[in-house]
This record gives C-alpha cells, structure tokens and sequence, in this order.
C-alpha cells in the first residue's frame, strides 16, 4: 500500500546527466577524459575541480539550511580567510597553520552567526546578512584595501595541483563529504539537525539542545567557508577582498536546494547539495562552451533556477502526475 | 431596563458543521439590552463557533440572527460591525506601532479628497475613549501602553462604529486582578448605557461577579441559560462538563497500596502570569491527577514541572538531584517525559518517519555520538506498534500520514523507549477514538503498577477518577484542594473545582 518516495537526490542527479548529455551531442570532446603527464585532463575534471569549492560552502549550507535557517555570510567569510592567508603566506608561515588559520576564523564567523541565532533569536537572513557586509569591510582591512598576489607554489597546489591523476581540491572537499556523511548518518547527528528543522519546540521537548544543534550548524558553515576562502586564495594565487567569494553564498544556497533540501527546515540531503552545485558548475561550463558570454550567462542559470524550483513544487508535480495518468487512461 | 419581550439580538436554531464533525446543533441565544451575559462551556462546546457565526466569520447552515427584531446574516465581521455587532478578541487585533487615534479610527479615517482629516481621527478618538471612561494621550504609540489599557482601546475602537452589542472573547486573560477591575467598571458603564455584552471567559469568579445571564453550551448544544443569581456554581460545573453530581455510579478510584518513595516534590511552586503556590508529590508507582476547568492551570503546572517554563517561586526536587534549575534536556536525561496536549506544535516531527519520531527522545538522551543502533530500532519499533496496537503499515512512512490517535500512540512510545520514572501526560486521550482511549488508559494503571510515577492530566473529571490515585485540584490557577488516596471522588472533586477558594475543601 505505501509507496516510498523518490529520493529527491534523483532528480538533480537527472538534471546533471542531462546536461552532461546535451553539452555531450554539442561537443563530442566534452565528455572525454584524457590521462596528459600523468593527470587526468578533460571538461568533466574541469566541472569537479572548478565546483569543489561550491560543494565544500554547499556542504555546511545544507546543515543550516535543514535547521531552518540560511547563511548569507559564506561568500564574505571566503573574502576574510582568503585575506588571511595572503597574509600568513606572505610571512612564510608553514602550509598546515596557513589552512588552520582558514578554517579557524571560519569558525570564528559562524560562532558569530550562530549565537546571533541560537542566542538570541535573530532571524538568520538578518543575522547572517550582518556578517554578510561587513565581513567584504574586515577583508579589506586585512588586505589594505590591496590585491594580495600569493607567491608560493605550495600554497597554489592546493586548489591547482594533482593527487594521484585527481585534483587536490576534489580530493579535499570529496574526502570532507565522506567524513561528513559518516558524522552525520552514521551517528544521531544528522537526525538531530533534522529534528530541530522539523519542529524546534517538538524537539525541545524531546531533550535536544535545540539551540547548541542550530549553533553548530552555524559553525559548521562557517568552517567550511574558511577553508572554502584558502582554496579560493590558492586558485587564483592572490586574495581580492572584493571578489573572494562573490555570491557564493547564492550559488550554494542554490546548489542544496536543486539538492532536494527544502528552505524550510528539516530533512535534508547532503549528497544532493553535492549533486546540485555539480548541477550548477555543468551549466557554467556548458554556457561558456557554447559561446554564451558571462554578462548573460545569469539568465540561462535563473531558468534553470525556475525549473528546479517548479519540478520540486507539490502542484506542479501533481499536475505532471494528472497529466501522465490521464495519457496513460487514453492510451 | 428594555421590554424583555423584545430581546436586543436573537439567535435560533444555529446549526454549524464542519466536515467530520457538528460544531453547533439548534443552539438559541438570546442577548437583551443592559444586560452581561456570559458563555460558557468547555474546550469543543462550541463557543467559538457561536461567536464566529455572530461575527460573521463563519455563516451558519441553519438558523436564524435577529438584531432588535429585525433579521440580519453577516457574511463577514465587518457587515457584522456595520450591523451594530463588534467583536473585541483575547489576543489584541490592533497595531502596537500606530497612535492610539491611529488604531481606533484605522480603515474608517474621515477624508477629505482623499486626504485623512487628523483633527477629525483624534477628535473622534477621544470621544470613543470617553465613552469608556478611559483618558490618555491619543497621539502615544500604542505599543507603548499596558495590555490592559490596550485591551480598552480595542473595545474604544470597538464601540467607535454605533455599536449595539459588544463580544468580548476572554478579554481577561493576559490581564491581573487589578486590570479585570477595570474591564468590570468599564464593562458595566456600557451595560448601563444600554449595550448587550457577550462576555466569554474561563474564569467562574469573573462570572459571578460581572455577569447578569450566563448561557452554556456542550458539545455543540444549548444545555442551559439562566440568570447568574439562581445558578450555584456546582450546578453550573456540572452543566459545563455534563455530570449529575448525584449519580455516583461510577468506576471507583484506583487506590496505592502503600506509600511509595516520592521521585518528584515541589512546595510552592509557582511562575508570575502562570500558577501560584502548588505544592506536589509525585510517588514511584502511583498516578497522581491535576484535574480543573479549562484554564485554571493544568497545562502550566506541568510545563513548570518538566522545566520547559521556568518557576519563579518554590523550590522542586527531582529524585536523584538537586533542586538546581531544570531545562527540558535534563528532565530528559535524569528520566522524565512529557507529552504536551499540543500534538502538531509540540509533538510530532511531521516529516520524519514513524520510527525517527519513536527513537528521538531515547536518542536524545544517550547523545549524538551513541545511535540506537539499527536493530535496536527496529525491535523499540515493533515493540511498541505492537504494544501499543499503533496501526501503521511501514513504520518508515511520514509520521503526519497517521491518524491523530496513532500519532499520540507514537509520542506515548517515544518516551516509554527512554524508560522513564516519572512521565507527564497533558491530555493523552484528547482527540482519539473510544477504542484507543481505553487501551491508553489500560497502558497507564499497567505502566504505574510497574512502579512508573505518572502526571495525568485531563479535562474529564471522570478519566481523572477513574485513572489517578492521587487527585489536587486547581482553580484560578491556584490549587484548590488535595485528595489522597481513598478520597477521589467525582462529587469532591467537582465541588472543589466549582467553588471559590476557602470553601472547598470538604
């Protein structure tokens, strides 16, 4: 009598190799992966290392976002630690402190957020949207209102080098995604982030710390933004205050929600949010092979945005499902 | 004061339903002028749907309104404030950030092309507050005004459109005993200026000392309405909740056999705006009752108990700890549960499956880093499906698919998982069939033989005698007596809910 669901992470994953299809009958080299000294080499490597970064903010949005809440800061959280390694790199600190650095003042930023939140009950846009602005103003004090060139091939083998034919970035964010998974499916983790999502007050209630899960959520996010901003530093081998990090925080939110993860709180698929910023970085990619130039690029992306959304919407599903059966009576 | 022969508004024959359920069933009403008539009736009687028919929220399916003889049918509360019938609501329905003037002449400002006349809006203003009796600054910020005072702004802007009958939808209860004075006073200036009140309220005390005519309702039917003066309390407690006292043949009180170690004593407990001075001993293997009419602070007293509102006044000691403050968390943890009467808010995980919602507060309890593991999970699952006789095929399936009767089954196995000493239960049987009704109740003497202390609270008089050892009474959110053992009986019980504190105790 019941029927399960679809797993929602379907849907995105349907998407992604559609489009990987589509660019495919476009460009017969598209989907080719050549192995060139030693690497792999190729455009779906490309859309993987290119989109490692959205996938890492994506994987600490997704635990926010199934609390309930929304982390506007990422994209300026990136700006700050990418600042911050220019920084240290430039007075030769070690590579390992130079990534805890990162991490740390990410973890710094959403122990902010999160109090802001959790404490005291500031609804999260507006709590996050604080850090949001201000944290573009504390990346420019760190850089002196500078472009800080990074000149240090260590550093830069962070987002550019090769592990093994992969690239060091996927590496990093696919091994983060594992150890993701396993803290939260493999302990009561992720059900207590979905609990408190689902009905904070029922939650409460049941013994949670209701505002300690929806804290860390909010730490968690920002630890990802601060290692998100050290591999941003690296790609680019500088730290722009002003375009670190630039509406990542969009393309993140974007990403967990194509994922399957409603804004609204509760359940929530952290494959999914994987799947949706691979989603996103294919259409890049896709749009800028197929000629179209960046300054229009925005609107191809805002009618998938509509897609997804309309596709996910509960009408718009039983209307398709109305319309499916009724061609199924007729035939 | 007016012809009695010609009643102010008249409602006959009211029918109402919703689907599923008869909200109102050939209910009469009848206001005059210069008159306070109270309605009154317990939690589902109908009283809210009698009014919303008034108003016009909701139109009847059957029946008919006379206002001063003449037939009216609102079809919305603002043809029903044109006809003369305005509606002052408990939560006030007003804007805290506008004027005084502002929120009493809001959507009706006197203009002139097109342009709002200030003069005219606080000219205005001050004449309905007067007609209240009421002066302040109508330029202040409303928002910046005491609930009370608020409270007779909304009435001012009430009166404000020629009002004939005034519905005021427990207008008391967010306010002290000084602030309900004030209400009186004003109450009866509009009572002698010839207006019909409908005043609904939970508060027995307030009826009796304001009110002229008191109407009841039951279940959606009229059960009675007589002047207040000829109406005693008891015999209006047994209107309200439809109990002769007379009859007494009932299933008697189940008795403790001996005296069990307390897992849980307060003295004193008490939290301002909530219930005063409660003094409770929760014995191992015993189910102890909070019994009172809607309102008098059943609810509240638990929440004080479990931690999730935090007391002002008293002390309490859970067993095994110090009488340091509680939070809901180690409540849990030292082995409490409660099941909160409000299912949807404070119950259910509506999207996560049956058996998420079964395991949580276990989960809960051991931390995140030590998961019920998956075979754990599923033998607590079919345990209490089966225990419990909760009809659900997968117990993977959304909780919020389930009946409200299966749901409350699974909120119950949610806590029996945690294996509890000491379990809250607000109004388990509310809104479940007669089967599973029973099957809790069984549930419960079992649980409490097996040396559970439980808090049972109910609206059913009967349910609390037939399930509770242990009985106190609370009224005005006060306690108004204690039964022990051997004591609880429906008639006891029911004088002390009724009467005024000082004489109920038996």
């Amino acid at each position: 009598m019941s029927v399960r669901r679809i797993s929602p992470v379907w849907w995105p994953a349907l998407g992604l190799a559609l489009m990987l299809v589509a660019n495919g009958l476009f460009d017969p080299g598209f989907l080719r992966v050549t192995i060139l000294d030693g690497h792999l080499y190729g455009s779906p490597v490309d859309i993987l290392n290119q989109g490692s970064r959205v996938m890492l903010l994506a994987l600490g949005m997704t635990l926010v976002i199934a609390t309930g809440g929304v982390d506007l800061s990422v994209g300026s959280v990136v700006a700050i630690s990418a600042s911050v390694c220019a920084h240290l790199v430039a007075r030769g600190t070690p590579l390992p402190l130079v990534i805890a650095a990162a991490v740390g003042t990410g973890l710094a930023a959403g122990a902010i957020n999160g109090l802001l939140v959790a404490r005291l009950g500031l609804q999260p846009i507006v709590a996050t949207l604080i850090l949001m602005v201000a944290g573009r103003g504390v990346a420019q004090l760190i850089t002196d209102g500078q472009v800080l060139i990074i000149a240090s091939p260590a550093f830069a083998f962070l987002a550019n080098g090769y592990v093994l034919g992969i690239p060091c970035a996927v590496w990093i964010v696919g091994g983060l995604f594992v150890l993701a998974h396993v803290a939260l499916r493999r302990t009561a983790a992720g059900l207590f982030f979905e609990a408190v999502g689902e009905n904070e007050a029922a939650a409460h209630i049941a013994g949670l710390a209701a505002a300690r899960i929806k804290a860390l959520a909010y730490v968690v996010s920002g630890g990802c933004a601060g290692l998100c901003g050290a591999l941003a530093a690296s790609h680019v081998q500088a730290a722009d205050a002003y375009r670190a990090g630039e509406n990542m925080e969009l393309d993140a939110i974007f990403a967990v929600v194509v994922g399957g993860t409603a804004l609204t709180g509760g359940r929530f698929f952290l494959w999914g949010s994987l799947v949706g910023a691979l989603l996103l970085q294919t259409l890049t990619l896709g749009l800028y092979n197929f000629g179209v130039s960046p300054a229009v690029a925005p609107v191809p992306k805002a009618l998938l945005i509509v897609a997804v959304a309309l596709l996910q919407a509960e009408v718009v599903r039983r209307w398709a499902r109305g319309l499916w059966s009724r061609k199924g009576a007729a035939a | 004061m007016s012809d009695p022969a010609a009643p102010l508004l008249a409602l006959r024959g009211i029918g109402k339903r919703f689907p599923g359920v008869v909200a109102l069933d050939g209910v009469d009403f009848t206001l005059r002028a210069g008159e306070i008539h109270a309605l009154l009736g317990e939690n589902g009687a109908g009283k809210s749907t009698l009014i919303k028919v008034l108003t016009g929220v909701h139109p009847p399916d059957a029946g008919t309104i006379e206002l001063a003889g003449r037939p009216v049918r609102p079809d919305s509360p603002h043809a029903a404030e044109r006809a003369g019938i305005s509606t002052v609501y408990q939560e006030v329905n007003l804007v805290p950030t506008l004027s005084v003037a502002e929120n009493i002449m809001l959507g009706r400002q006197p203009r002139r092309l097109g342009l709002i006349r200030w003069g005219e809006v606080r000219r205005r203003a001050q004449a309905a507050l007067a007609r209240v009796g009421l002066e302040c600054d109508v330029d202040a910020e409303l928002g910046s005004l005491s609930v009370a005072l608020q409270q007779m702004v909304a009435i001012a802007r009430a009166l404000d459109v020629s009002a004939r009958v005034l519905v005021l939808d427990e207008p008391t209860a967010s306010l002290d005993a000084a602030e309900v004075a004030e209400l009186f006073r004003v109450m009866r200036r509009l009572r002698d200026d010839g207006l019909g009140i409908v005043f609904v309220t939970h508060f027995l005390e307030q009826v009796y000392a304001v009110t002229d005519r008191i109407t009841v309702l039951r279940n959606g039917r009229l059960v009675g309405s007589q002047p207040t003066a000829e109406l005693p309390r008891l015999a209006l407690v047994s209107l309200m909740l439809g109990r002769e006292i007379k009859l007494e043949e009932h299933a008697p009180a189940p008795r403790a056999d001996r005296e069990h170690p307390a897992v849980y004593e307060a003295t004193g407990l008490g939290r301002r705006g909530s219930v005063q001075g409660v003094d409770l001993r929760l014995r191992r293997g015993e189910v102890t009752g909070l019994a009172g009419l809607l309102g008098s602070g059943r609810t509240e007293t638990a929440r004080l108990v479990f931690g999730l509102d935090r007391p002002d006044a008293g002390t309490a000691r859970l067993a095994g700890g110090g009488t340091h403050r509680l939070t809901p968390r180690d409540a849990v943890q030292r082995g409490v549960g409660f099941c909160s009467e409000d299912r949807k808010r404070e119950g259910i995980l509506p999207n996560l499956s049956v058996r998420e919602n079964l395991i949580v507060a276990l989960q809960a309890k051991r931390g995140a880093w030590r998961p019920v593991t998956e075979r754990e999970q599923r033998e607590l699952c079919e345990r209490f499906v089966a225990a419990l006789r909760i009809k659900v095929a997968d117990v993977e399936v959304p909780i919020n698919t389930l009946s409200g009767g299966n749901q409350q089954k699974v909120l119950l196995a949610r806590w029996l998982a945690t294996q509890p000493v000491l379990l809250i239960l607000d109004e388990p049987t509310r809104g479940i069939d007669v089967g599973a009704k029973q099957e809790i109740e069984q549930l419960i003497a079992k649980l409490s033989a097996d040396g559970l202390a439980v808090l049972f609270i109910s609206s059913e008089v009967e349910e609390i005698v037939r399930n509770c050892h242990r009985v106190l009474v609370l009224r005005e959110r006060r306690p108004a007596g204690e039964f022990a053992s051997g004591e609880v009986e429906l008639s006891r019980l029911m004088r002390a809910m009724a009467e005024p504190a000082g004489e109920g105790k038996p």
